[in-house]
């Protein structure tokens, strides 16, 4: 998971508390701090290999941001990851916001459990992390044949 | 080891047969990928770094340790930025805590990374953990291993926020950089026997705060002290920086390049390749026999025999020789240490 902070608005509190939910909703997230542009998000997102985007956005750019980290994302050949947003997301733009394919769109009030529901029912579960089996090494490659999905 | 096919095969590991020459070629994201599926014990990815063994050995694998705060991650950009300024391509894979509860972690070393953005020629990896302890992940040792063949001259591997124990690094790394900072002298005390032992290089950070020449004074005694020490051609420098200001970062660079030449010269980075290879061998051995004890007896059979122990129906010595004798090892072949 990438919980990312895109423009210029410096209140993060929302993607930290969301950061922590996920974290505790046993996901590893990787938050990159505030003032993301679109070019360090999907660079981040490139590298860390995530299952998921969740920009955070209360400074009303995201009409300008999203659609720039799509194409970005496209432009590099990234087509699977969720793309998830939250925070301050009027009415009125939330059909085009879909139509990118910005997904989620989670506004204020929104329980933390939904979001991770969320989360959890659109991202491959196999990808999420696998349980260690007790009868596996902790050593560094694959147990063949043993894998227990979460 | 025999390749399955695997019915269940998740998405992420659907047949990739170029992710090797893609990653070679210089693709980060096939690089991004490898490193996901070694996380994530992906059966192929075990062929996979079989073939990226042999075009690696070319990277300067970095171990950067110290406590939680030390500045370790402020300071590995600051290393960073150096090396690219002397045209190197830089890896990093900066490892954090993951919950023993949850599983889940948050994996914040980006944030104090976000200087070296947009520059391709620096890649950055989180890794959480996963209940390996040590500082590093189980993981670890073969992203590094991704990140040399894809072609990184140094790659910096940062440890978890480390206090005495955590000194796997040393298997991980050439040379093992401790961040101390100032105004910690008990704690200096305190990390003599663990992770003072394993510094190639200390650096006292935040130097601008009162007390670093002290700090500075008291890493120097400690090390007059260590008798080991004296033995070898390489003399453990002290360094001061100042993380947030870039200060004594070129300082840094060159100590590193000057310790990896001397492990060069005096035969120490092939004694410490063999070591690192030694205990790779044993642990993919280790879990080899795991994996065989686990097809032979399955899950429930070895709870069964973890609940006889317990209730002292039966001891674990005996067990242990009874399952090494059904797997095909006479008990007597046993390690004794093990």
């Amino acid at each position: 998971m990438l919980v990312a902070k895109p423009g210029l608005d410096g209140h993060d509190r929302g993607a930290k508390v969301i950061a922590r939910a996920l974290r505790d909703g046993g996901m590893e997230v990787i938050y990159t701090g505030i003032r993301q542009t679109p070019q360090m998000i999907v660079e981040a997102a490139i590298q860390e290999d995530v299952d998921a985007i969740l920009m955070s956005i209360l400074s009303g750019a995201h009409m300008a941001i999203f659609p720039k980290v799509m194409e970005l994302l496209r432009e590099n050949g990234v087509d699977d990851v969720l793309v998830m947003a939250g925070g301050i997301l009027p009415d009125e733009d939330i059909p085009a916001i879909e139509a990118m394919g910005v997904h989620g769109n989670f506004g204020p009030g929104t329980p933390l459990s939904a979001i991770i529901e969320y989360v959890k029912a659109h991202v491959d579960p196999q990808r999420m992390r696998q349980e260690l089996s007790p009868l596996r090494a902790d050593g560094p490659h694959a147990a063949e044949g043993s894998d227990q999905p979460a | 080891m025999t390749t399955r096919s695997d019915p269940a095969a998740p998405a992420t590991a659907s047949a990739q047969p170029d992710l090797v020459e893609r990653l070679l070629a210089g693709d980060r994201r096939a690089l991004a990928r490898m490193v996901t599926l070694i996380e994530n014990r992906a059966p192929e990815a075990r062929q996979m770094l079989a073939r990226l063994h042999a075009h690696g050995g070319h990277a300067h694998i970095v171990g950067f340790t110290g406590s939680p705060g030390a500045g370790k991650s402020t300071l590995v950009t600051q290393l960073a930025r150096e090396l690219r300024r002397r045209g190197q391509r830089v890896g990093v894979i900066a490892v954090d805590p993951s919950s023993p509860f949850t599983g889940g972690a948050i994996l914040g070393d980006r944030i104090r990374m976000q200087e070296l953005a947009g520059d391709p020629n620096v890649f950055i990896r989180s890794m959480a953990s996963r209940g390996s302890v040590g500082g590093l992940a189980a993981a670890t040792r073969d992203a590094t291993r991704a990140l040399d063949a894809a072609g990184f001259d140094t790659i910096i591997v940062e440890t978890v926020g480390a206090g005495q124990a955590e000194v796997e690094i040393v298997r991980a790394a050439q040379t093992v950089v401790v961040v101390v900072v100032p105004g910690m002298g008990d704690d200096i005390q305190a990390i003599k026997a663990g992770i003072l032992e394993i510094a190639d290089i200390f650096v006292v950070n935040k130097a601008d705060r009162p007390g670093a020449d002290q700090a500075a004074a008291e890493l120097r005694m400690l090390l007059s002290l260590d008798e080991h020490r004296k033995e070898h051609a390489w003399k453990t420098p002290i360094i001061k920086t100042v993380g947030m200001t870039g200060e004594g970062a070129p300082e840094l660079a060159d100590k590193l390049a000057a310790h990896l030449a001397s492990l060069k010269e005096t035969g120490q980075l092939a004694a410490r390749d063999g070591r690192q290879a030694q205990s790779e061998m044993l642990a993919l051995l280790h879990q080899a026999l795991i994996e065989r004890i686990s097809a032979t007896i399955g899950e429930e059979e070895w709870r069964r025999l973890v609940a006889q122990v317990v209730e002292r129906e039966s001891d674990p010595y005996t067990t242990a020789d009874e399952l090494a004798s059904r797997i095909g090892l006479a008990p007597e072949a046993s390690h004794p240490a093990g």
